[in-house]
């Protein structure tokens, strides 16, 4: 059995075509089920998010279902194949599980390191599984794809910096003040970037929030809903000592927050830092304040600077990644193999064969006085069991090979008697129509 | 080589191994290697008791009575001081600076002589052991703060700028660097206070007298009000961040040359050629 994927994403296609070719979540049956019609594949699943659509599938004729499949991603949107073409690639073999497990990863992100992918995956694995149309191979794929996602989400820190400005300020904090129970914000002005930072600053848990606004109404709606204390503009300055953090993003023409005012309120805190993000511009604070001891002004190009830095450090983690994903696609790889009828069945034979010359030898050692022939009855009658216990499973895996469930036997198999993985070439040293023969 | 002495050494290769490990895990960003390099500096450690335990036997004398003893005992401090904070408030990247500083300690004690001191019986009393242990803890616990006052600075500057380096994701964060700075002063300064009253005390069972203005003593003395001023700044005056961390550094060079300066280019009764009576 292979695995084969095709697909495209934001780095072979414009939204124009993603968008053409995505597949609605509500309606996910129908496409599955005329995917699973297509007679080169055995199982499938259909991955489609805003960034990405791919079709993977088990099957026994890899370039045959890659055929097909494209063939089908263009007939089910009502698109002539040869349109879509240049923009969808295809993978089989170790490729294809490389390609699964870096998307899961988010290695292949737009926003390297961005966690939805991994949802969105486990989103749509749900409906394949629901209407059933993944089995032994694809559910084994998908769940070794989460926990390699998984992995490289706790062995590395690709996903640990963040990627938007609002997080970046509430980072930067963190790297101020450790901890942000305990913190105070004020808000100034009104603004989404400075709404979006505020609500992230409340989910990390900062516990006062004061909002100024020059319409005083707006500053009561805003702080209505972050729970938080409403303060007259006229009358800001002499809140300042009490918050940690300050965001300002007024539509003011000149700075609102000079040098001399900040060292005051900076000396009336005892010097305990202060973090202060002007979003605003043209700028709301004096950038001449971050010479101030203990205070830390960004303004949105620091922020974006940021920005920057993190996502090279994300870059710098991804190596990382690959490589753990390189060590699992290997793992995998050989699981898939082993799913081989023929393989399996000579492993069986081997150890049964092993069990048998260890109990012969046994027995041999503790009944001496047995004569060559009595010897020799008891070895063929011992063969004898062996071939007859193994007669209707040998013919069973056989027989079933071709059909859809096959991989279920030989996988039982395999962990009934504990099989262990056949190396390079074991088949062409003991074929097993030869073992079978010299009964 | 006696046996102690090539503990010593197997100590000491430990420390350099470790070290290599920090700076690999700081370059490489692989918490694998800190980690690593943090087992082999306890790992280290467990050698250097042994060193010091079968040198303590082996003289009957308190292993810190000639420059190469003092100078591993000083290590042997930092390590264990290192350990302790390091399981109580586990700092990030603290070891790879420590590590450095033991590493560097150990170097020196290894080339200067190292055989046993002939000890004045005179000093040799219970007072000898209160006082060095004292002493070399106190030092070593100001180490530490020095080591958060690099930290905080090193991180400060990046946030100043807005010029992030690898080390920016891996230092704590300055309020975490700066309560180290309070910490280490609450502990450091008693440890300091005690070991200079336990070494009066010494000093006037042995010599008749409790303050004699010797170099050392004067230095340590000058270094003591420096850690008081920081101590009383941070509680009176709101003394907290760069101006601590820079106060723990400055500190921290006038306790090395309260240790080494006084041994090397002054003289007085705390100098080991004195102490052993040669």
């Amino acid at each position: 059995m292979h695995i084969v994927i095709i697909g495209l994403s934001h780095k072979t296609a414009p939204v124009e075509i993603r968008e053409k070719l995505a597949f609605s979540p509500t309606a996910m049956e129908k496409p599955l089920r005329q995917m699973l019609d297509l007679p080169a594949v055995a199982e499938g699943l259909i991955i489609s998010t805003c960034n990405r659509v791919e079709l993977c599938a088990a099957t026994k004729t890899p370039d045959a279902a890659i055929a097909a499949l494209r063939r089908f991603l263009a007939e089910y949107h009502e698109i002539a194949p040869e349109e879509i073409e240049q923009n969808l690639y295809d993978y089989q073999g170790t490729e294809a599980i490389s390609h699964l497990f870096r998307v899961a990863s988010s290695l292949d992100s737009m926003v390297l390191g961005e966690p939805q992918i991994l949802g969105q995956i486990k989103t749509s694995y749900g409906y394949a599984a629901e209407f059933k149309t993944v089995g032994l191979i694809l559910n084994r794929f998908l769940h070794k794809a989460f926990s390699v996602a998984k992995r490289v989400r706790t062995e590395t820190g690709i996903a640990s910096n963040a990627v938007s400005v609002s997080f970046a300020a509430v980072e930067l904090a963190r790297k101020i003040f450790d901890r942000l129970d305990d913190k105070g914000v004020m808000i100034i002005g009104a603004g989404e970037m400075c709404e979006l930072a505020a609500k992230h600053f409340v989910s990390n848990g900062i516990s006062k929030v004061l909002v100024t606004n020059r319409t005083f109404e707006r500053a009561e709606k805003l702080a209505e809903e972050f729970q938080g204390k409403a303060v007259p503009f006229d009358q800001f300055t002499d809140h300042l000592a009490e918050v940690d953090i300050i965001m300002t993003s007024t539509g003011a023409p000149n700075f609102i927050l000079g040098q001399r005012q900040m060292e005051e309120v900076i000396k009336r805190r005892k010097n305990r830092p202060m973090f202060l993000i002007d979003i605003a511009v043209p700028r709301d604070i004096d950038p001449k304040i971050n010479n101030i001891d203990n205070v830390y002004l960004y303004d949105v190009d620091d922020l974006q600077g940021v920005v920057q830095s993190n996502l090279k450090e994300r870059k710098k983690e991804a190596n990382k990644a690959e490589a753990i994903v390189e060590q699992e696609i290997g793992q995998f790889h050989k699981w898939l193999g082993n799913l081989e009828v023929k393989p399996t069945v000579v492993a069986l034979r081997r150890k049964l064969e092993e069990i048998r010359q260890q109990e012969l030898n046994k027995t041999f050692g503790n009944l001496k006085d047995l004569t060559a022939s009595q010897r020799k009855s008891i070895e063929a009658m011992s063969g004898a069991i062996i071939n007859k216990i193994l007669h209707q499973p040998t013919a069973l895996l056989k027989r079933t090979q071709d059909e859809t469930n096959g991989e279920d036997y030989v996988d039982a198999v395999r962990a009934l008697f504990d099989l262990p993985a056949p190396a390079e070439g074991d088949e062409e040293i003991k074929p097993l129509d030869d073992m079978e023969e010299s009964k | 080589m006696t046996a102690n002495v090539l503990l010593f050494k197997i100590t000491l290769l430990i420390y350099f191994i470790a070290t290599i490990f920090y700076l690999i895990g700081v370059i490489s960003r692989n918490d694998k290697f800190s980690c690593n390099a943090k087992r082999l500096l306890i790992g280290g450690f467990a050698m250097h008791c042994l060193s010091i335990g079968v040198r303590w036997l082996a003289t009957d004398i308190t292993p810190a009575a000639s420059l190469h003893e003092s100078l591993s005992f000083f290590a042997w401090s930092l390590v264990f001081i290192y350990i302790l904070f390091d399981l109580r408030y586990h700092m990030a990247m603290l070891g790879a600076f420590i590590s450095p500083l033991a590493l560097a300690l150990m170097i020196f004690g290894a080339a200067v002589p190292s055989q046993a001191p002939n000890v004045n019986p005179m000093l040799d009393s219970w007072w000898f052991p209160v006082h060095v242990s004292l002493a070399f803890l106190g030092h070593a616990v100001f180490a530490i703060a020095a080591a958060a006052g690099v930290m905080y600075l090193l991180q400060e500057r990046m946030l100043k700028s807005k010029k992030f380096s690898g080390l920016f994701y891996r230092l704590p964060s300055l309020n975490a660097l700066d309560s180290m700075n309070y910490k280490c002063l609450t502990f450091g300064f008693p440890l300091m206070t005690m070991g200079i009253i336990s070494g009066a005390i010494w000093a006037n069972s042995a010599w008749g007298g409790y303050w004699r203005w010797d170099p050392k003593e004067t230095w340590a003395l000058i270094t003591w009000f420096l850690y008081a001023a920081l101590l009383h700044g941070r509680l009176t005056v709101g003394w907290r961040g760069r101006r601590a961390a820079i106060f723990a550094i400055i500190g921290f060079i006038f306790l090395l040359f309260t240790f080494f300066g006084v041994n090397l280019f002054l003289s007085g009764e705390h100098t080991f050629r004195n102490f052993t009576g040669e």
